[in-house]
């Protein structure tokens, strides 16, 4: 793990915390009293790595006045007990945060929600209704001769990922494999340039590829069909579309649930996880849905192995009770439910607390700026720049360790937990 | 602190004390030889009547990883009926088919559990396992490292490299991934899925590599003994659940050329071909075959009704078996040109044929072998049963009335199929202890633990003697973990984080550039990030720290 306290000159190995991705192949080098990406970095690195300036004020706050972290963890003690119902939401850490976070939980008897789960339940319902077959990068990057991309371009919210799974000069089982690639939905952002070859892009209203997905099939069952079209496109389109499905030898089909941003998008995800288990019969085909980022793999990962629930469960009762739809963030906010908010935020200074009048105590990146100042601010550190720590890929399997680019005064969020719980 | 639990009936197969009234003495975490006249004895325990064992030794349960987490994400429905509330020394969690970390650790506790290892920890995977197994209070614990799916060796293999450099890839895997023993599930087969092939028999090449299932057999066992790991190679056969498969899993036993194979949940791969429904017990051949080879051992990987999960590294078998999964919902997995992984939720039912004949032939297997030095107690937790059955378990083995009494309520073609009626041994205390405790720790090669011997580590169980075993294998009355009480009357009174145990066999280095090179053109993550440091485990387990066992060259 490339942990060095101090960076002098630039570090090689350097793993990037702020997509699911989490390219391990960054070179990052020390600039102006911040930090700089001088090899594969991405637009979301660069901006990740560069927002680290070292002299962000390291203090905490109490409405706004300058305090210790002893006495902030005080007053965000006694909040916490306070609360009739204490929500620690955000949840955007590592793990050893994420392990904190469930003691803390545990202990206050709060309901715990993570910024990225209205995304992440679209999957989630479908792996608990029907389940699906998946696959991971480095079988795609070897494997797949057609990648079907659902949804949005992928590639705004995960910049590399072509780069990852096709930029390949060899694979394991030929020197020149091709995959194709086929955009359903919208279509790559203008001026980006593939690595693969034939690239086709069937567009239509991501609203519409549930009509799709059924259509599909609905063919590949060989049902008979009387509509002459689906989700706006000939049904000829949709019978080519699953003919080259059926004769890929590995299929994939990628997404981000965060681009199905529409009621019950989780039934269209699922109409696609069935066509994929439907392809199995003769061929492999697999899902790769995409997330990970800002921790919510990573913090869903931890409270289910410790507690057998993700996000959005309530301790309130001294059992884990899980609810999907009452145990929201943005429900317990805006019913009065919750009076008393811990928002937890290391990646990214712009993923600030819901305005919400309630108490509200942060956790956040040091340099996050605020509409209405926090009840208690304790700027903590970025892991994979401040302080070490370990993350989970988009693919649930692969634990990155993140390593520490630069000395540093502030608390992880882990450091921040403990000084709070010392003072429960 | 010096401890003395007196008068106990001792059961400690390891030293040959069979029930023989004892006293035993603690100190520092340590059992220790009786203290000279003039040392003070700081507590001490009267025990009469009580049963003393050494804490129990699940070699075979899957209690971290990843499947288990998808598992546990696929059913909260099984998680509600079992929430376990917190207190002020535990914290809340959830039991049942795929509990939590937490609730896993305190139950085995309860039962009288102090280690437990994970079958099927996968190299990507390692971090997430060991996270979760240091997340897993109270219980040692330690992992089996999967390969024989993974690319990097089918490629060597291929390419017919010498065995040296399997070994050291097979050793860097070890190291890197702290690791007591290597696992192979469906040889080569996993790979094979993912080419699309849906069966691999023992000689049946792999579509792309040319290799077949006995050579993976081969070069694995080979490096695992020439490595001098105390385990031998921990082998889950091809073709699970397959009727007929008892061909294949007696050709898997002569497939280790005579060096030391083990054969996990061997009743999933004891079934024949005979009767009206082509399902059978060949439950009596399998036993035969692992009496009459001295280098093999098996755990059994009972089955129990009710509501479970199956959670397996084997996706062939998986995807096979993904249409009767109860609740209908599945998982299938294709892992990092590594290995996979499948997850079906599975009820198992008395009223069943195939479920029936499935428990009995698990049974007949326990009760046909006749060494209990080589076999092993287990349901393959959760795939057979969860590991709260166990007492139950014990039970069956320890009391023929309530077995028979069991195997009444069975679906009637299948108490015909099984000659489980008509056998009739009852294990004896002694032969629990061997199953539980001391066949494991030396399967295992951990010296000091699963004994009561001076030098042994103080993880001791006390049972009443309660002629319901089952009973009084669900709470046991103390359970010390390194001489302090952690459970009293089947609670947990102290929390403690258990110890990982791994072994570190010496290899050439000059494997690490090849692998960096592989990686780097291959695979999504590098080499070195593969590698999980000391400083990592210890943070992963609380610090409860790191314990190399030695290899034998």
């Amino acid at each position: 793990m490339p942990a060095s306290p101090k960076l002098s000159e630039a570090v090689s190995g350097v793993t990037c915390p702020f997509c699911g991705l989490l390219c391990d192949d960054l070179v990052v080098a020390s600039a102006g009293g911040g930090l700089a990406v001088r090899e594969n970095g991405c637009g979301l690195a660069i901006a990740g790595f560069a927002q680290a300036g070292a002299q962000d004020p390291a203090t905490p706050r109490i409405s706004g006045r300058p305090v210790t972290l002893p006495e902030a963890a005080a007053e965000a003690a006694r909040l916490l007990r306070d609360a009739r119902q204490p929500l620690i939401a955000g949840l955007a850490t590592d793990v050893a945060g994420a392990r904190a976070v469930g003691r803390l939980a545990d202990r206050s008897g709060a309901i715990l929600d993570h910024m990225n789960s209205a995304a992440a339940l679209r999957n989630l319902l479908v792996l608990q209704d029907s389940g699906w077959i998946t696959t991971t990068l480095s079988e795609v990057r070897n494997r797949a001769d057609l990648l079907l991309v659902a949804g949005g371009d992928v590639v705004s919210r995960f910049p590399r990922f072509f780069e990852r799974c096709l930029g390949r000069g060899e694979t394991l089982f030929g020197k020149h494999h091709q995959c194709e690639v086929i955009f359903l939905g919208q279509g790559p952002p203008t001026g980006f340039s593939l690595p693969g070859p034939a690239t086709t892009i069937l567009s239509c209203r991501v609203e519409r590829l549930g009509e799709a997905f059924g259509v599909l099939r609905a063919l590949l069952a060989g049902r008979r069909i009387d509509a002459t079209g689906a989700a706006g496109l000939a049904l000829a389109r949709w019978r080519e579309l699953v003919e080259r499905m059926k004769r890929a030898r590995y299929g994939v089909v990628a997404w981000a649930a965060a681009d199905f941003d529409f009621p019950h998008a989780e039934l269209t995800i699922q109409s696609l996880c069935e066509l994929v288990k439907d392809l199995n019969r003769d061929t492999r085909f697999s899902c790769l849905p995409l997330g990970g980022s800002d921790g919510d793999l990573t913090s869903d990962a931890v409270h289910l192995w410790q507690t057998g629930f993700g996000g959005r469960t309530s301790f309130a009762q001294g059992v884990p009770r899980y609810d999907q739809y009452h145990f929201s963030a943005a429900h317990l906010l805006g019913s009065g439910e919750a009076d008393m908010l811990m928002w937890v935020s290391s990646f990214h200074a712009s993923r600030t607390p819901p305005d919400t009048a309630v108490p509200t105590v942060v956790l956040g990146r040091a340099g996050m700026t605020f509409e209405r100042e926090p009840a208690v601010y304790i700027p903590v550190g970025t892991p994979g720049i401040d302080h070490t720590g370990h993350l989970f890929r988009t693919d649930r399997v692969v634990v990155l360790p993140l390593g520490q680019l630069r000395a540093t005064s502030l608390p992880s969020v882990a450091d921040a937990i403990v000084a709070i719980e010392a003072a429960f | 602190m010096l401890l003395k639990l007196a008068g106990g009936r001792v059961y400690d197969p390891a030293n040959r004390v069979d029930g023989e009234v004892r006293d035993l003495y603690l100190r520092d975490g340590r059992i220790v030889g009786p203290p000279r006249p003039e040392e003070r004895i700081d507590h001490e325990y009267d025990l009469t009547g009580r049963v003393v064992m050494a804490g129990a030794i699940d070699m075979h349960t899957h209690i971290g990883g990843g499947k288990l987490n998808i598992a546990r994400a696929m059913l909260p429905e099984d998680h509600r009926g079992d929430l376990v509330a917190r207190t002020d020394l535990t914290r809340a969690s959830a039991g049942h088919a795929a509990p939590g970390t937490l609730a896993t650790g305190y139950r085995y506790a309860e039962m009288g559990y102090t280690a437990c290892f994970e079958p099927a920890v996968l190299p990507v995977n390692a971090r997430q396992a060991h996270l979760e197994m240091g997340d897993t209070p109270i219980v040692d614990k330690g992992g089996y490292i999967m390969l024989g799916s993974d690319d990097f060796l089918l490629r060597l293999m291929a390419a017919k490299e010498d065995q040296r450099l399997i070994n050291d890839y097979v050793a860097w895997i070890l190291n890197a991934t702290h690791g007591i023993g290597i696992k192979v599930v469906n040889p080569g087969g996993i790979s094979a899925f993912k080419f699309n092939q849906r069966k691999l028999d023992l000689d049946e090449k792999h579509s792309f590599y040319g290799v077949t299932p006995r050579d993976v057999l081969r070069v694995l066992s080979r490096a695992v003994h020439e490595l001098g790991v105390p385990h031998p190679l921990h082998v889950h056969s091809s073709n699970l659940g397959v009727p007929g498969n008892v061909d294949t899993t007696l050709g898997t036993i002569r497939a280790s050329e005579g060096l030391p194979i083990h054969l996990t949940h061997i009743q999933f791969h004891s079934y024949g071909t005979e009767g009206d429904r082509k399902f059978s017990s060949a439950a009596a051949r399998i036993a035969e075959a692992i009496n009459g080879t001295p280098n093999a051992t098996c755990d059994v990987g009972q089955i129990l009704f009710g509501q479970t999960v199956t959670a397996s590294g084997d996706t062939m078998a998986q995807y096979r078996n993904s249409g009767l999964a109860q609740p209908r919902k599945f998982v299938v997995m294709d892992i990092e040109c590594d290995a996979g992984c499948g997850v079906v939720p599975f009820k198992y039912r008395d009223k069943n044929f195939v479920n029936a004949l499935q428990w009995a032939i698990g049974l007949e297997i326990f009760l046909l072998a006749s060494d209990p030095w080589r076999v092993f107690l287990t349901t393959d937790h959760p795939n057979g049963a969860p590991f709260t059955t166990y007492p139950h378990l014990i039970r069956l083995l320890m009391d023929r009335g309530f077995r028979n009494d069991r195997l009444e309520m069975l679906h009637p073609e299948a108490r015909a199929m099984t000659t489980l009626g008509s056998l009739n041994r009852e294990y004896s205390l002694f032969e629990i202890a061997i199953l539980t405790r001391a066949a494991p720790a030396r399967i295992l090669g951990i010296a000091d633990i699963g004994h009561l011997g001076p030098g042994a580590r103080a993880d001791i169980t006390v049972y009443r003697d309660e002629p319901d075993r089952e009973r009084m294998f669900s709470t046991p009355e103390y359970v010390f973990k390194d001489g302090e009480v952690v459970v009293r009357d089947g609670r947990v009174v102290k929390v403690v984080w258990g110890r990982y145990h791994l072994v570190k066999p010496a290899y050439d280095r000059g494997i690490e550039g090849r692998l960096r090179d592989y990686f780097d053109r291959f695979q999504t993550m590098k080499a070195d990030h593969l590698r999980i440091t000391e400083g990592e485990m210890t943070a992963f387990g609380h610090g409860a720290g790191l314990v190399t066992h030695p290899c034998r060259r």
